[in-house]
């Protein structure tokens, strides 16, 4: 079986009298090191598929296994790096990364070692420097680095990633996706990545999962990204397997399943 | 007519340009004050104006032969050492009004301190628990009502003692805003704290102290604000009644034994102290949520 194994999903939310099928029959394997992006238009369900994933929201039919254990409940295997950074503005970037640290790692690894532990992440997101400073103190795309630092920290065995530079502007988007590319190829962990961007859909992932528009949104194709490792924007820019990828997901969202604006 | 033609002589009637030049050999000699004096002044002097004008009105109001209050000089001559003097024993029932307001300050510590602690905790079960909002909210806003006198004699049948009374009587006034604000503060926490706090698996001590409580702290700190500002309305109140060495007991005892001057003595006191309560509780609050209002 797959290492992460999503079969039959279905969810439909219940609110009052009101039934809302959000997904139907979702059917994803996904290989351990791989990299999936999830592109859909928006109201599409994709951010309750990671929901799904990271236990937050209960799946109503089917399931969903990691390393062949039952998703059932969040938790740090399946840590997620939130839209908008959420990190607790109360505490320094060390802080909030040292809350993640102490509670998976208490007893498993030593102070100092956690110490060192906080520290090596926020170098793998260059944020070492701004270890003292409060959330409100350093830029967005900072702040979603350390977002990123405290989900790598938690050693998870799978990263969630919701739309993680959505509010980012473009050219500090790049500087991320380069960031998450060079973690990823470093480390090789399973990353699934929320996106409605295109050009980052392609660029990061191994296989783009394409979704159709919602009501009871189901996977509508998945697209393998036969790119070579590592990728380099300028580079991929005018190679034609880039294109080709590109084209295809265009298609997808512009062609077989266009967004009609929801006339609720 | 318009403004500018009735202007147009006086310009005409200025001196000639020339001698303007000769005015910058004799500057004006004007208060210049460093950064720090500035503000000072600008925030102190307006209010000491105004209370002179007012005491001045005081004073010629009330200085007509048989009037029934006494002017400000009245109550300096006769009681200036209560001003001058806070901290003086001259026996167990003659104590300085220093003396005093520290012996109320004692009770509120008490009181209100009771009730921040138990209206935190209350507050915080309130605002996570939808179902404990709905049954207990509506009991809340009906006792935050009643009048903090109004609790003082089942508290002293509760208690036989007037000391707990008294400390009872703050604790209940000063509890209601405490809860009904935590419980605000916890219902408004973002989602997304709630979601860390779930893939982190706090528990639920944990999530109280490194989420709820940090996270509600500008609410906290605002019930806290009312609540001691309420306390210490209760507290003077309730000495009355009870009796002691306190602040409020002594305003009472003065009017029985008709010293009114000492009464105005003593409210000023009340009011500054009262007005030191509330600024201290907001420092406290600003200095610990510093971090939870920026971002």
């Amino acid at each position: 079986m797959a290492y992460l194994n999503i079969s039959h999903v279905e969810k439909t939310f219940v609110t009052g009298a009101k039934r809302a099928e959000v997904l139907r029959d979702i059917q994803l394997d996904i290989e351990k090191g791989e990299f999936v992006s999830i592109i859909g238009h928006s109201g599409c369900g994709k951010s309750t598929l990671l929901n799904l994933i990271a236990g937050l929201t209960d799946v109503t039919k089917g399931g969903i296994k990691l390393d062949g254990y039952e998703v059932k409940a969040p938790g740090p295997d399946r840590a997620v790096v939130f839209q908008n950074h959420s990190l607790l503005p109360w505490l320094t970037v060390y802080d909030n990364v040292k809350l993640a640290v102490d509670k998976v790692f208490r007893g498993k690894k030593s102070k100092a070692e956690r110490h060192d532990w906080i520290l090596h992440n926020l170098d793998l997101v260059q944020m070492r420097h701004a270890a003292d400073k409060r959330p409100g103190e350093i830029s967005g795309g900072m702040r979603q680095r350390v977002g990123i630092a405290r989900a790598l920290a938690m050693e998870p065995k799978v990263l969630l990633l919701d739309e993680p530079f959505g509010a980012l502007d473009a050219l500090t988007r790049a500087h991320l996706q380069d960031a998450v590319m060079d973690i990823h190829a470093r480390l090789g962990n399973t990353m699934i990545m929320i996106t409605h961007d295109v050009d980052e859909a392609v660029l990061l992932a191994d296989r783009i999962v394409m979704m159709t528009n919602g009501p009871a949104a189901t996977i509508g194709d998945v697209l393998d990204v036969p790119l070579a490792r590592p990728r380099d924007r300028i580079a991929a820019a005018t190679d034609p397997a880039y294109l080709k990828a590109r084209q295809a997901v265009l298609r997808f969202l512009y062609e077989r399943h266009r967004f009609v604006e929801a006339a609720e | 007519m318009s403004v500018v033609t009735k202007l147009t002589p006086k310009t005409q009637g200025l001196a000639p340009v020339a001698t303007i030049s000769a005015l910058p050999s004799r500057p004006r000699k004007r208060l210049v004050l460093p950064g720090w004096a500035k503000g000072l002044a600008v925030n102190t002097v307006p209010p000491l104006m105004v209370m002179l004008v007012i005491l001045a009105i005081w004073e010629i109001a009330f200085s007509a032969p048989g009037s029934n209050l006494p002017t400000p000089s009245v109550v300096w001559m006769e009681s200036a050492d209560l001003i001058l003097e806070p901290f003086y024993v001259y026996g167990s029932q003659d104590i300085g009004l220093g003396w005093r307001v520290l012996t109320s300050l004692e009770r509120v510590a008490y009181g209100f301190g009771f009730a921040s602690i138990i209206g935190i905790l209350i507050g915080a079960v309130i605002g996570q628990s939808i179902w404990m909002m709905r049954g207990l909210d509506p009991i809340f806003q009906v006792l935050r009502t009643v009048p903090p006198l109004a609790w003082l004699p089942i508290s002293l049948a509760a208690f036989m003692d007037s000391r707990p009374s008294a400390i009872f009587v703050i604790f209940i006034t000063a509890i209601w805003p405490i809860i009904i604000n935590t419980a605000a503060g916890v219902r408004n926490i973002p989602a997304d704290y709630r979601n860390v706090a779930k893939v982190l698996r706090l528990n639920q001590i944990e999530f109280f102290f490194k989420i709820m409580v940090p996270a509600a702290a500008p609410y906290i700190f605002s019930g806290l604000r009312i609540g001691v500002g309420l306390s210490w309305l209760a507290i003077v109140a309730a000495e009355m009644l009870t009796g002691g060495v306190g602040i409020g007991f002594f305003i009472w005892d003065a009017w029985n034994s008709s010293r009114l001057t000492d009464i105005i003595v003593a409210l000023v006191y009340i009011g500054l102290v009262g007005l030191l309560l509330d600024k201290l509780v907001s420092f406290i609050g600003r200095v610990v949520t510093r971090g939870t209002s920026e971002a």
